[in-house]
């Protein structure tokens, strides 16, 4: 048996534990093993990649206990392309971080977020890989400690920020912990699989009922879904500034999937009351779409902008969830993977233009194309995917879900879907105005021109990547589709 | 009428700890809403946690049950409570208290950053950063 999906985990996970022990020693030496670990998980993750599409679902025991008792590593198609996505933008996201070192002499003071940035990539890949219900708790609770600690880093606002999201975050917990406890008294079984053969042999409904409600709601907190969005805007506006890309991004988008897994994969299409569930998440996903598009027209900050479009954005994942259609469902995907590169690659432009010229506000932004005509290059690609224009990955996701919508008769939801997409062309079109219209601030350049033309190469990597990916996922979505689709075929209904 | 209140009584000593539990976790949800101390807040939040692990603990018991320690001359497993919810619940008691430790550093650097952990104050100096 191939040890690659443990490996995964525990490469990046050693290296955050060793990272502030090898920084005493030399100042570079934790941030280089991070990275190269990091890395060294990407690779493995596009084998894994690969062995799944070959050969169907890859499963990992730990310890040789049998099934339903021991804890497993599920990888199918959809978790092994999750993966890859959250390694790569993990990747890129730590050479980024580089640039935000605070340096005191011959020492870098905030060697810690590498540790961090690490352990949230461990806990985020740990839950899209894992069997177990409770192993999924386990890889939460880092995902949203290591959160914690990142937005705190962010100076005085983020620690405000951090403490309240860990007051809501770990109501979030706990309600899963509840719903899962639930479950758990029913039918005995913590393991994902046995648990939807349990459930499928008739636990009281009412039981089933309760436990989802919780779960959904831990999931909906963890994902800023809209009634549950509170902590959210001023959490990834105030967070660390290298590492906001990642949890803006990433973060937020794997809460999502793992509520995909407790509503087809475990309770699946025999559960009675479904379709309600579905009806309750497609309201608040509409609902979302709407609130967060028309919050994020009102901001002058660029953060608070980008952070309110994540609430509409997830909106859309969620959205194609609840059309229940395999269609529907691989749109919400699509979305996921284009979400995150459009997010993250807005954030590292707005990273980049305030590195350069230490400003956040949307009226500093003026004649910035000329100035900066790779960032612009990319938050322009970002933004248009966004409002959804053909060739980029925002609007085939986008037709997938309508498509999916329409295929359920669900017409609302096409509706809310063209309203929020003239929304964020509002909103981005402002951007757009900004950065080609308004008149030049002559804003101070931070960054002397011995040391780079524009911004350093780690971030001109980052944005670069991010520029591909979405082109990429836009013109190749038919074969990420076909990858995608057969998984979905499986367990939606 | 004895009858009926053998039945209350059965129930209560059947399901009342649920009850005890739901309250406790309640209490603490409760709590962080309306405290504006922000120790206050965390002190509920722990509340609501333990209200969680007396949960699972109240599930795993059983009538007639030992410790699932193997005694000789006791054979079969109804004579032994289900270990396992006790072994999530010692993992949830260490990630309670790893979300306490964090909760706690934050909770001196807000002291440190704007000298007050009350809700008003740190909304007034909130905004003159």
């Amino acid at each position: 048996m191939s040890n690659i999906p443990v490996l995964i985990v525990l490469l990046p996970l050693s290296a955050a534990l060793l990272c502030m022990a090898l920084s005493l020693i030399h100042w570079r030496l934790g941030r280089d093993v991070v990275i190269a670990s990091v890395a060294a998980s990407l690779v493995l993750s596009v084998i894994q990649l690969k062995d799944v599409i070959d050969h169907g679902t890859v499963s990992y025991v730990f310890g040789k206990y049998k099934i339903p008792y021991g804890i497993e590593f599920r990888i199918d198609a959809i978790s092994a392309v999750i993966i890859v996505m959250i390694l790569i933008i993990g990747f890129i996201t730590l050479l980024f971080s580089m640039s935000f070192e605070v340096r005191d002499g011959g020492k870098v003071k905030n060697s810690g977020a590498y540790t961090m940035l690490a352990l949230l990539i461990v806990g985020m890949v740990g839950m899209t890989s894992t069997g177990d219900m409770f192993n999924l708790y386990v890889f939460l609770e880092i995902t949203s400690l290591s959160g914690y600690c990142l937005i705190a880093l962010g100076g005085s606002r983020g620690i405000v920020a951090a403490f309240r999201y860990m007051l809501v975050g770990t109501i979030a917990a706990t309600f899963y912990l509840l719903g899962v406890g639930i479950l758990y008294s029913q039918t005995g079984t913590l393991n994902m699989e046995d648990m939807h053969y349990m459930l499928s042999r008739g636990v009281s409904t009412e039981a089933q009922a309760v436990a989802l409600v919780f779960i959904i709601a831990a999931f909906g907190v963890k994902m800023a879904l809209f009634p549950f969005n509170g902590w959210q805007p001023s959490a990834y506006a105030h967070a660390n500034a290298g590492s906001r890309p990642l949890i803006a991004g990433v973060m937020g988008k794997i809460p999502a999937y793992a509520m995909f897994r407790y509503i087809f994969c475990i309770y699946g299409s025999e559960f009675r009351f479904m379709d309600e569930f579905l009806l309750i998440v497609g309201i608040f996903s509409c609902c979302g779409i709407i609130y967060g598009s028309v919050r994020a027209m009102a901001q002058t900050d660029l953060r608070k902008m980008l952070a309110y479009s994540s609430v509409a954005q997830i909106g859309y994942i969620t959205l194609g969830f609840a059309t229940g259609s395999p269609v529907g469902i691989v749109g919400g995907f699509l979305h996921m993977l284009a979400h995150a590169f459009m997010k993250s690659g807005l954030f590292f432009g707005t990273g980049a233009i305030r590195q350069k010229y230490g400003s956040m506000k949307m009226e500093d932004l003026g004649y910035i194309y000329k100035k900066m005509p790779l960032t612009s290059g990319l938050m322009v690609v970002a933004a248009l995917s966004m409002v959804g224009i053909p060739p980029l990955g925002g609007f085939f996701s986008k037709w997938y879900i309508g498509m999916g919508a329409a295929g359920s008769h669900h017409l609302v939801y096409l509706f809310v879907l063209v309203i929020s997409s003239l929304l964020n062309a509002v909103y981005f079109f402002k951007l757009f105005e900004k950065m080609f219209m308004a008149r030049d601030k002559e804003l101070p350049d931070r960054i002397p021109s011995e040391v780079a033309q524009e911004v350093p190469w780690n971030m001109v990597l980052a944005i670069v990547v991010c520029f591909l990916a979405i082109i990429l996922i836009g013109v190749f979505n038919v074969p990420i589709v076909n990858v995608l689709m057969p998984t979905v075929m499986e367990v939606g209904s | 009428m004895t009858n009926n209140m053998s039945g209350i009584s059965v129930f209560l000593a059947d399901k009342g700890i649920y009850f005890l539990t739901a309250f406790l976790l309640v209490l603490g949800i409760y709590g962080m809403i309306t405290c504006k101390n922000y120790m206050k807040k965390l002190i509920c939040m722990n509340i609501m946690q333990v209200a969680v692990i007396f949960f699972f603990l109240c599930f795993g018991q059983k009538n007639g049950g030992t410790i699932p320690v193997q005694v000789t001359g006791l054979m079969g497993a109804r004579h032994y409570i289900n270990p396992l919810p006790h072994g999530l619940m010692l993992t949830a008691i260490v990630v309670s208290l790893g979300t306490t430790g964090v909760g706690l550093a934050l909770l001196t650097r807000i002291k440190e950053k704007y000298g007050s952990i009350e809700e008003d104050d740190i909304i007034k100096g909130e905004n003159k950063f």
